[in-house]
């Protein structure tokens, strides 16, 4: 395990600084500078040469490739162009949305989607496995972001039982703040869910065609004891690599979801810093999202292996 | 029974097929609708669809406007019809990206297997996957500037490990069957052996993943012109008609209900289809099935 551990850490390491380099050269192909930019067309070239002293615009490439880097692994993201705060605080700020926003959506999206797909494999072929196909079917055609306004028509608009937007911040209290993020969660947690209880349908179906499940029932076991005991603890392993997954398009769907319901997360930010062309802003959010994507993975294949010793021998 | 009459009832069994999957004839039906439509858009539309007419505005579903108009007037059937030709185009764009590269890559992969360049290739795939569709978009338009051609490059990009991964998977059987052992020892090259043997073998395959990502491509050029990424003004899309009527929706539902609808039907027909493309040409599906 240990040796595996140090295998995956190493690629973890390879693939953050491949990622980030991608994303610092991408940005670096951006036309214009930010100086100039912020200066105005009628700057002095003075003035921007200072400014660009100030950003730190002025030195190397690869030199500001590393600053950067060496800033995020300390905490450092640099200062942000137009607001002139660092960029962490920034970030840190619109986490504390954007981030419970998607820990409340995977949360919904799992409590729906494990007896969805239990039930619907369990009642495989019947009705009520059709009824719940059908559903998810349909889940997953639905764009959340439609879903989400949708949502706002019928619970806000017309029952009133929700704002229809906007943010309290936590310092009102736990329950205004999931008050708040309870329609953009749910209408986020609602298409994934329907994938997830798709796959642990099929997961479910395919562990109960397994010999061991018929020795469970042979040992006297009730259809519903093997199912549960047996069943449902072997078919979660590929259904957790599908949560760990979608952690993070939760995590990237919640920028869209924000600007259904003006919620002030990373979304807003991102957007905010596009059309302000604050692109270390930009930049620095993109690689969080990406470092999630990638961290997340690496510890899905983790827990994987301390379950599944097997799956240790392959690379 | 006569003897035509008995010949007919046998037939199919003789012949080996079987009916269509339901799925399949309900997608198609479905997929078609918004195809023709598009395709129609080009020739004819109901109104203009710059067509401003501010007296107009925001009138519910009439003889006149059979969908209504929307915040200037606009027939909105007219703009879902154009709107149709945006999001097909860039979805199926998209899939062509990601199966032109995609799909040589991972034969590539697959002909060179347990190689270096099958190792580059799968890591720069394993790469790409850390970035969700919409973080490609984010990052090419904070430098490129938002518009349809970048929409479909981001969603384009996202694809290409979707199929590079899809066919090495595939490839990598099929390079231990006999037929191309035969292939080898008749002295062709492993480029030729994926051309003219591996391609045709896993283009089932490919066809069922291509339905599927090009519904995703769907959903993801909504999602992206909703948030002002894709296709820009005075084009018309579907995400950006939701983007528009989400300040209405009080006043005039069918503003937003219309262009969501319009998308789920899409979605739904083309994945509808591309199950039903799996029952028909993945044998592995159909046994266990029967």
């Amino acid at each position: 395990m240990l040796r595996y551990t140090l295998k995956r850490l190493i690629s973890l390491g390879v693939s953050l600084a491949v990622a980030s380099l991608v994303i610092f050269l991408v940005v670096e192909v951006a036309p214009g500078d930010p100086a100039a930019f912020m200066l105005g067309i009628n700057a002095e070239p003075e003035a921007v040469a200072a400014l660009r002293a100030e950003l730190g615009l002025d030195v190397p490439k690869w030199q500001r490739y590393l600053d950067w880097v060496g800033g995020m692994a300390t905490g450092d993201f640099g200062t942000s162009y137009t607001y002139r705060t660092p960029v962490a605080e920034m970030i840190a700020e619109r986490l504390q949305v954007s981030l419970p926003l998607a820990l409340y959506a995977l949360a919904l999206s799992t409590a729906l989607a494990f007896p969805a797909g239990i039930y619907a494999a369990a009642r495989r072929g019947r009705a009520g496995d059709l009824a719940v196909m059908g559903a998810t079917q349909l889940g997953i055609a639905v764009p959340n972001f439609w879903f989400a306004m949708m949502l706002v028509l019928l619970f806000s608009i017309t029952l009133g039982w929700f704002g229809a937007g906007g943010f309290p911040g936590w310092e009102a209290g736990l329950w205004p703040g999931l008050k708040a993020l309870t329609l953009p969660a749910v209408a986020l947690a609602l298409p994934q869910a329907a994938i997830l209880a798709r796959v642990m349908r099929s997961s479910l179906i395919e562990i109960m065609g397994e010999d061991f499940m018929r020795t469970a029932r042979a040992k006297g076991l009730t259809r519903r004891q093997a199912l549960w005991r047996h069943g449902v603890r072997n078919a979660l392993i590929p259904v957790l690599t599908i949560i760990g997954l979608q952690f993070a398009f939760l995590l990237a769907g919640a920028i869209i979801i924000e600007q259904v319901f003006y919620l002030p997360g990373l979304g807003r930010l991102i957007f905010q810093s596009i059309s302000a062309r604050d692109l270390i802003v930009v930049e620095s959010v993109v690689m969080l999202l990406v470092f999630a994507v990638i961290v997340v993975n690496f510890l899905v294949d983790l827990a994987y292996a301390a379950v599944d010793p097997r799956l240790r021998r392959r690379t | 029974m006569s003897l035509a009459e008995r010949d007919r009832a046998a037939a199919p069994a003789a012949s080996g097929r079987r009916p269509l999957p339901r799925s399949l004839w309900i997608g198609l039906a479905l997929s078609a609708v918004f195809v023709v439509a598009a395709a129609l858009s080009f020739l004819w539309t109901p109104y203009p669809v710059d067509g401003m007419n501010i007296p107009a505005r925001l009138q519910p579903p009439s003889w006149a406007h059979p969908l209504g108009t929307d915040h200037f007037g606009r027939d909105i059937l007219s703009m879902i019809m154009v709107g149709a030709r945006t999001s097909i185009a860039v979805a199926l764009l998209a899939v062509g990206i990601g199966m032109a590269l995609g799909v040589p890559l991972g034969l590539a992969a697959a002909a060179r297997r347990g190689g270096l360049l099958d190792e580059v290739i799968m890591r720069a795939n394993d790469l790409i996957f850390a970035f969700p569709a919409l973080v490609i978009a984010i990052l090419i338009t904070a430098v490129f500037g938002a518009s349809a051609v970048n929409a479909i490059v981001a969603i384009g990009i996202f694809n290409i490990p979707v199929f590079a991964r899809l066919t090495r998977g595939a490839a990598l059987s099929l390079w231990e069957r006999e037929f191309i052992l035969a292939a080898r020892v008749a002295g062709k090259s492993a480029a030729r052996i994926s051309a003219e043997h591996i391609l045709p073998n896993v283009a089932n395959l490919l066809i069922v993943q291509g339905t599927i990502q090009f519904s995703l491509g769907i959903l993801a050029e909504a999602g992206l012109s909703y948030v002002g990424l894709g296709a820009q003004p005075p084009t018309p899309s579907w995400g950006r008609m939701l983007a528009e009527a989400q300040t209405m929706v009080s006043l005039a539902p069918h503003v937003a209900l219309i262009p969501g609808l319009a998308i789920v039907f899409t979605v739904l027909g083309l994945n509808l289809m591309g199950d039903g493309l799996r029952d028909l040409l993945d044998p592995k599906v159909r046994k266990a099935r029967t």
